[in-house]
This record gives C-alpha cells, sequence and structure tokens, in this order.
C-alpha cells in the first residue's frame, strides 16, 4: 500500500509540474511579449519596459519560471496588475464562493442521482426506468448556463423566490445559501443525469454477479441483496465519476458564476482575461489544476485501501 | 431490441433536421442575418417572420439556421481533429504496448484529461483572440486523447487475437497490420464516439460562444444568440428559450443516435439486454 501510494504520489509531482510548464508556455512564452499584451495597441515603448520590469519579464525563461513556480510553493501567487493586490488575497477571498458552490452541487448531484439511479436499476425495464433514463437523457443534452437562465425566469422573474444574481457574504449565512442555490442547482442538473445512469448500469452491472445469485440463494431478499452486497460493490465507478464530475463542476462554475454574477474564482478568471491581467489568469489556473489532479490522486488512493486489486498495476 | 432502433431513430431524425437546416442556409435563410432592420426588432412571430425577430430586427429562424451550420462545422471539424491525430496515436501506442512510447503516450493522454477542458478552453481563445477556428482548436485538443485512448483500449484485445497473430506470422510489420487489420475493426468504436464527441463539441461551442470566446458577430451562432437574449429575458423570454431548444434537441438527438448505434454495433450488448 505504501509503496502504491509513493508511485501515485510520484505521478502527482510528475503532472504538476507538467501542467505548470504547459500553462506557463500557454500564457508566457508563445504569444510574445505578456508585457505589451497586457497593456493593449496603444501602449508606449517605456510604458511596456516600465510594465516588463516591473512583472519580472527581463529574466531568461526557466528562471521566470522557477520563479513562478517556487514562489506558488510559499503561497506567493504573484501580483495582480489590475487590482495591484497579491493574487493570493484575492484568491482567499473568491475561494468561499467557488468552493462551497462546487461543494453545494456536487451534493445536490449526488443526492439527486443515488436515489434515481437505484430506482431505474431496481426497476429496470418498467416505466419508472425509461421515465428516469429519458428523463436523464435530456439533461444531460441541457447546457447549464441555459438551464440557469430558466431558473432565473421562473424563481426571480415570475415567482420571485430568488434574487437573479450577486452575493450578499457570508455574515449572513441563510442569505449567502440562497444566493448559491440557484447557481448550484444549474450546475447540478447535467452532473445528475449523467451520474444517475453511471449509478444504474453499476447496479445492474453488479446485480449480475455469481456473489449476488449466492446472496439470494441463502436467502435474502432482493432488496437485502442490492442494498448489502451490490450497491457498495457499485460504489467504485460510481466514486470515480464523482471525483471527475469535480472537475467539470470548476470548469461550468466559470460560466455560471458569470450567469449570477458570483464573485468566484471562475469569475477572477473570466475577469484576469477581459482585463488581460495575465498573473491572475496563470496562477489561478494553475490552482484549479493543482485541485483536479489533487482530487484523483486522492480518489486513487481511496480505492487501493477498499479494493486491494487495485493497488496492482 | 425493439427499443433500440426507436431511439436510434429518433436521435437520426432529429440530426437529420438540424443538419439539412444548416445545409439549407448556405444557400437559402429566409432573411439575410446580417442585416439589421431596427424598424422590425422584437416582432412576434407572424407572416414576415416565422419565429419573430430580436432586438436588433433579425429574423430568428433565419439566426437559428445559420447558427446549427456554426455549431455543426465547429464540432464537427474538432472530432476531425481528434480522430487524426489521436487515431494513430492510440494505434501506435497498443502496437508498441508497455513500451516507452506506450508510456509516454498514455502519460501524455493523462494529462491533458487532467485539465478542466473548458477552462484550457477558455485560456487558448482568451491568449489568441477569441474565434470560432480557436474555439475549434481548443475543443478538438480535448478529443486527441478521448480517441487515442478508445482505439488504444480497441485495438489492444484485436492484438491477442488469431488472425491478428496469422498475419504476424506471415510477415506483416506492426505498421500494416494496425492498418490493415486493426483499424477496421475498431471503425464501430470510433464511429459511436465520435458521436458522443460531436454533442459534447455542440455544447462545448455553445459554451465559448456565449461567454464571448467563440464566433465572432456578425456570425451568428447559438451561444452568441443566448448571450444576447440575457438583456431582454425579462421582455422577451422567447428570444433565449429558442436558441437553448436548439442546443438541447441537436444534442439530445446526438446522443440518441450514439446510444442506438451503439447497442447496434455491439452484439455483447444485445444479448445481454436481451
Amino acid at each position: 500500500m505504501l509503496r502504491y501510494a509513493l508511485s501515485r504520489m510520484l505521478s502527482l509531482v510528475i503532472s504538476l509540474i507538467a501542467a505548470s510548464a504547459v500553462i506557463f508556455a500557454v500564457i508566457e512564452v508563445i504569444p510574445g511579449d505578456p508585457a505589451a499584451f497586457m497593456l493593449g495597441l496603444n501602449a508606449t515603448d517605456a510604458n511596456v519596459a516600465a510594465l516588463r520590469a516591473d512583472l519580472g519579464l527581463e529574466g531568461t525563461l526557466p528562471a521566470r519560471y522557477w520563479g513562478w513556480v517556487s514562489g506558488m510553493l510559499v503561497g506567493d501567487f504573484g501580483t495582480s496588475y489590475t487590482y495591484r493586490v497579491p493574487v493570493a488575497d484575492l484568491i482567499l477571498d473568491r475561494i468561499w464562493v467557488s468552493l462551497p458552490l462546487a461543494l453545494y452541487a456536487l451534493t445536490l448531484s449526488t443526492l439527486i442521482a443515488f436515489p434515481i439511479g437505484l430506482i431505474a436499476a431496481a426497476r429496470r425495464g418498467a416505466w419508472a426506468d425509461y421515465g428516469i433514463m429519458g428523463g436523464t437523457q435530456l439533461g444531460i443534452a441541457v447546457p447549464n448556463f441555459w438551464f440557469a437562465m430558466l431558473l432565473v425566469l421562473l424563481f426571480a422573474v415570475n415567482l420571485r423566490w430568488f434574487s437573479a444574481g450577486g452575493f450578499p457574504g457570508w455574515d449572513n449565512p441563510g442569505a449567502a445559501i440562497k444566493a448559491l442555490t440557484l447557481p448550484a442547482v444549474a450546475l447540478a442538473l447535467p452532473q445528475a443525469s449523467i451520474l444517475a445512469r453511471v449509478m444504474r448500469s453499476a447496479i445492474l452491472d453488479t446485480l449480475g454477479q455469481d456473489y449476488i445469485r449466492t446472496a439470494r440463494a441463502k436467502g435474502l431478499s432482493r432488496r437485502q441483496a442490492v442494498t448489502r452486497h451490490a450497491l457498495r460493490n457499485a460504489m467504485i465507478p460510481v466514486l470515480t465519476i464523482i471525483g471527475l464530475q469535480f472537475s467539470f463542476l470548476l470548469a461550468g462554475a466559470i460560466i455560471i458564476e458569470n450567469v449570477f454574477f458570483l464573485p468566484g474564482l471562475g469569475r477572477l478568471i473570466f475577469q484576469g482575461i477581459t482585463q488581460r491581467d495575465l498573473i491572475v489568469v496563470e496562477s489561478v489556473t494553475m490552482l484549479l489544476v493543482f485541485a483536479v489532479i489533487l482530487v484523483t490522486f486522492l480518489v486513487d488512493i481511496a480505492y487501493a485501501a477498499v479494493d486491494p486489486r487495485l493497488r496492482r498495476r | 431490441m425493439t427499443r433500440t432502433p426507436t431511439a436510434f431513430l429518433i436521435g437520426a431524425s432529429l440530426s437529420a433536421i438540424f443538419l439539412a437546416a444548416a445545409l439549407l442556409s448556405f444557400l437559402w435563410t429566409p432573411h439575410d442575418v446580417t442585416n439589421l432592420i431596427i424598424a422590425d426588432r422584437l416582432q412576434p412571430p407572424g407572416d414576415t417572420y416565422p419565429l419573430g425577430t430580436d432586438q436588433f430586427g433579425r429574423d430568428l429562424l433565419s439566426m437559428l439556421m445559420v447558427g446549427a451550420r456554426t455549431s455543426i462545422a465547429v464540432a464537427l471539424v474538432a472530432v476531425g481533429i481528434g480522430i487524426t491525430l489521436g487515431v494513430p496515436l492510440g494505434l501506435a501506442a497498443a502496437a508498441t504496448r508497455g513500451s516507452l512510447l506506450d508510456e509516454i503516450i498514455m502519460r501524455g493522454n493523462d494529462l491533458i484529461f487532467a485539465f478542466p477542458s473548458l477552462v484550457i478552453a477558455i485560456l487558448i481563445t482568451a491568449v489568441y483572440g477569441p474565434s470560432a477556428t480557436n474555439a475549434i482548436i481548443a475543443i478538438g485538443i480535448f478529443n486527441i486523447p478521448v480517441f487515442a485512448r478508445v482505439a488504444r483500449g480497441g485495438a489492444l484485445s484485436l492484438w491477442t487475437l488469431d488472425y491478428v497473430l496469422a498475419a504476424r506470422t506471415a510477415g506483416k510489420g506492426r505498421l500494416r497490420i494496425s492498418a490493415e487489420h486493426i483499424l477496421p475493426n475498431i471503425g464501430n468504436l470510433l464511429i459511436v464516439q465520435a458521436t458522443i464527441q460531436f454533442s459534447l463539441g455542440i455544447l462545448a461551442e455553445a459554451a465559448l460562444s456565449y461567454i464571448g470566446l467563440g464566433a465572432q458577430p456578425p456570425l451568428p451562432s447559438w451561444g452568441r444568440m443566448l448571450a444576447d437574449a440575457q438583456t431582454m429575458i425579462y421582455s422577451h423570454p422567447m428570444l433565449a428559450i429558442l436558441p437553448g431548444m436548439a442546443i438541447v434537441m441537436m444534442v439530445l438527438g446526438l446522443n440518441l443516435m450514439g446510444d442506438g448505434l451503439r447497442d447496434m454495433l455491439d452484439p455483447r450488448l444485445r444479448r445481454s439486454r436481451a
């Protein structure tokens, strides 16, 4: 187990190095001079030169890359060019919107998907199964930002139950959770649809196994066999998908945060892009990629702890 | 078995309708989509404008038709990029299983998978300028590892079969076996995957153009129409509802078609379902 964990750890580190090199290349190497890019077309040479010095762009590429990466290791994500504050402060500020939103959406998606996936599997071939499978097909096809607009139209414009956007801050937790509810529902719908389908097929797969037949033969009812044996074994593919969905939720949040004017990390990246604040874009992207790679790593370790067969590769 | 053709037929018909509308838009649309007639802004559906007009006086039906063309073109080329680069990589990895090449290709794949795809697509379009071409590249890059993985997985199981062994005994090289025996036999897998990636491409294009990083005006696209409709949603909700419905129908059609194809092309599934 320790050996497996160490090898996964090594691949985690390699992935992070490769990811940071790719992000650095996309943002700082390929487009030419970042300082000129940030200042736009009307910049004078003197201004560009001053910004270059300000951003530390005078060094060689390896030196700049190392400066960026080593800074992040100690929590220094650079200084935002437009906000004139450390990027780390911006991230700390915004993460309290994005992280709760992603977790809220993940919780909703799981709470919806588990029961309906289970019902579809248990009622396989019946009208409930067809209804659920049809509904999830539709759920997968709906773009989450359009669903968000429909939610605003129904619940904010017509019913006036929720506000159409904005975030009041965590001083008033009730209001904060309420502000995150429509965005979380919009994010959760497509994910819940996918998860319910995975749940259904995972349970159906395990139901065909010999140990389920044995359980039934020794006198367990169908329901007992499902809850005691099938469900537990069906969890492996389901957990993989939940891990993967974390990355979709982070990415989906960029668009959803814009629909609802939520001051989260996604909106920070988006503003960074429109304001050409490359340091913000670079560091926040790296943070998101780090989060995804870390979740994948944790899921791998969790499996190996549960299922010894997976430790051999 | 009775269910499969129904899903496939519905899906194929939906997809065909949008494809036909997109193709027709090259030759004819009810109105010119680049022609802004402010006097006719926000018209309700009627004889002149079958679905009404938007806030710039453009005919919605014509916009939806040209939007279908944009979506399909972007998604199709992005799938093409994935297949032309991903499949050879996957075949090469399978043919040299366990080698350094295989390892490098698969680890490279893992790396691309680790990136939240939309974040990187946004990054690429933001750094290189928003355009339909950059949206295609951004979506296409993420199709490469998907096809590489599917091709490798399918090819690995074929390499163990007797007829491949026979071909090797006959003196054929790995390259020739991959091209003559492996590729034709993973065609089904690739077709099904292509349908799935095509529908994901439509969704990704809509998302990118919604946030202003896809096709640029005056070229209409469904995502852009939704973005334009956002401020009008209080007074004219249909402006936001129609393009969204178009996206949902197109994606639903492709997904149903993909599911139907998989069931029809994979005999193992057919047996387990019966």
